[in-house]
């Protein structure tokens, strides 16, 4: 699974770190970092997260 | 025998619907049924980004997961009654659909005013036509008189104004979007607006609107006479449930549910979204509804193990359905974001950091305890606000 993050449309808003910690986290700047490629057994919170981003930024391939 | 699912509305509410209904297992039918003629798509950019830019479905649409695939979608045209007790609904077309199932997310639509004047040049946001329309007639040289100062009217206003309009917001109010943030939060906010060059007529409402065959301007309560090419009524919404009329059931506010989204004890019968008006023990446990995004996505993941137990196609989830409310706007580079129940702690409002003028984090408290958060910037604070919220204990 791939996660890409359209980082020109994300606005750090954060909704996606409470659905999988693991995969997205804000950093100490308020910038989102993100996994890019998080293993198989977190796609039903990747999915969650894709679904709870207010701007729709994140996209999930494979 | 496939049983059938029938979803009333397809928009946000709806869509989780299906997409929960085939997470939970689900394997029949699934029809979902909507007025608009568009798939899916996403409301808040309507008034801020796709507003500024381009209002094409294209921008909006939600993507759409394999999973619901085989949803059959019958688009652009509405339900016009609904006999809960046969279990089927006629559609405006006179066709009549069966079902075992049925998710109501028929959300809102814009309340109107019932000022006199002229129809052309007025406008509404809620649906993409309605942002296209107004879209059309936004320009530098617009003259816009946003009625209405929660905050569809601001993000509006902000829109406007970065598109170069002339801007005048009009409101009863004393300070903008007063009822969701206090009156210090508020006209903070009004001072960003008044800054970037929006007007504010408060404590004020409209008269009657000016011109013959379209609008040329607004006279307001106090006298006051405006010039306007352009107005936008953002001043509250009213349920999608008419077609829910003669089944003996309680839409005064929406639909009412109980904790689980069970419409008012009807077995194989919920609600999502806007509409569902639900008891939240997470705070005081009165049954309302929440216009809230993170809404329909929240509600359509228990309302689908719900219908799904009563049909009884899966096991039913005990625990108490108390989701926290989340909401975000945007307003020109500013973004603010609120967790909890902000109104339920109106009484007790303290600044927690920063200060209102640049980056914020303003708590809401009720009996001494934090029910609510607002952030202006501060992402990083966001997390940790978010969990103190979720940790306070949910009654059973
Ligand atoms: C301009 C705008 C900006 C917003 N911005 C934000 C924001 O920044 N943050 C935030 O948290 N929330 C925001 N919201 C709120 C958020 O968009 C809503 O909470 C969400 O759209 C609710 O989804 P829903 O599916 O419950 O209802 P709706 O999106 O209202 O969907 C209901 C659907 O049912 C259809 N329907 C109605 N009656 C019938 C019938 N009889 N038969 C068939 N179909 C019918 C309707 O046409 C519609 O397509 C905004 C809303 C708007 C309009
Ligand atoms: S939820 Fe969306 S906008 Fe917010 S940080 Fe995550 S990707 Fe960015």
């Amino acid at each position: 699974m791939k996660v890409i993050v359209d980082m020109d449309v994300c606005k750090d808003h954060g909704q996606c770190v409470f659905s999988a910690p693991e995969v997205f986290q804000i950093n100490e700047n308020g910038r989102l970092v993100y996994e890019a490629e998080p293993d198989e057994s977190l796609r039903d919170a990747v999915e969650e997260a894709a679904d709870v981003c207010p701007l729709q930024a994140i996209t999930i391939e494979g | 025998m496939t049983r059938r699912i029938l979803i009333a509305g397809a928009s946000m509410g709806g869509l989780r619907a299906a997409e929960r209904l085939r997470a939970s297992g689900f394997m029949g039918e699934i029809v979902a049924v909507g007025d608009e003629t568009h798939m899916p798509y996403n409301r808040p950019p309507l008034s801020k980004e796709a507003l500024a830019s381009e209002v094409t479905h294209e921008a909006v649409a939600f993507r759409l997961r394999p999973a619901v695939a085989d949803v059959t979608w019958r688009l652009g045209v509405p339900i016009a009654s609904a006999d809960l007790s046969a279990g089927a609904v006629r559609l405006a077309d006179g066709a009549e659909l069966a079902y075992d199932g049925l998710v109501v997310a028929t959300g809102m639509r814009p309340r109107r005013l019932p000022t006199p004047g002229p129809a052309r040049g007025r406008h509404v946001v809620r649906t993409l036509e309605d942002a296209r329309a107004l879209r059309g007639e936004l320009g530098p040289d617009a003259r816009v008189l946003v009625i209405g100062a929660g905050f569809i009217g601001c993000e509006v206003a902000a829109t406007a104004r970065l598109l170069g309009a002339d801007v005048t917001v009009v409101a009863p109010e004393a300070v903008p979007m007063r009822r969701p943030l206090g009156d210090d939060l508020g006209a903070a906010l009004q001072r960003r607006h008044e800054e970037r060059g929006v007007r504010f007529l408060l404590g004020r409402t409209v008269a009657a609107f000016l011109g013959e065959d379209r609008i040329t301007g607004a006279e307001l309560s106090d006298g006051t006479r405006l010039d306007a090419d352009v107005v936008v009524e953002a001043v509250g919404s009213a349920s999608n449930t008419e077609w829910l009329g003669g089944n003996d059931l309680d839409l005064s506010d929406g639909v009412l549910c109980d904790n689980a989204l069970r419409v008012e004890g009807r077995a194989g019968v919920v609600a999502v979204g806007d509409v569902a008006r639900f008891p939240n023990p997470r705070y005081d446990g009165v049954a309302r509804r929440v216009e809230h995004w993170s809404i329909p996505t929240d509600t359509a993941k228990r309302a689908a193990v719900t219908l799904l137990s009563d049909l009884g196609l899966c096991a039913c989830d005990e625990t108490p359905f108390a989701p926290l409310p989340t909401f975000w706007s945007d307003q020109y580079d500013l973004r603010i974001q609120s967790f909890g129940a902000p109104a339920l702690g109106a009484g007790d409002i303290r600044v927690l950091e920063g200060d209102l003028d640049g980056e914020v984090v303003v708590g809401y408290h009720d009996g001494g305890a934090l029910v609510g958060v607002v952030l202006i910037g501060l992402p990083t604070a966001v997390v940790r606000y978010r969990a103190e919220l979720m940790r306070a204990p949910v009654a059973a």
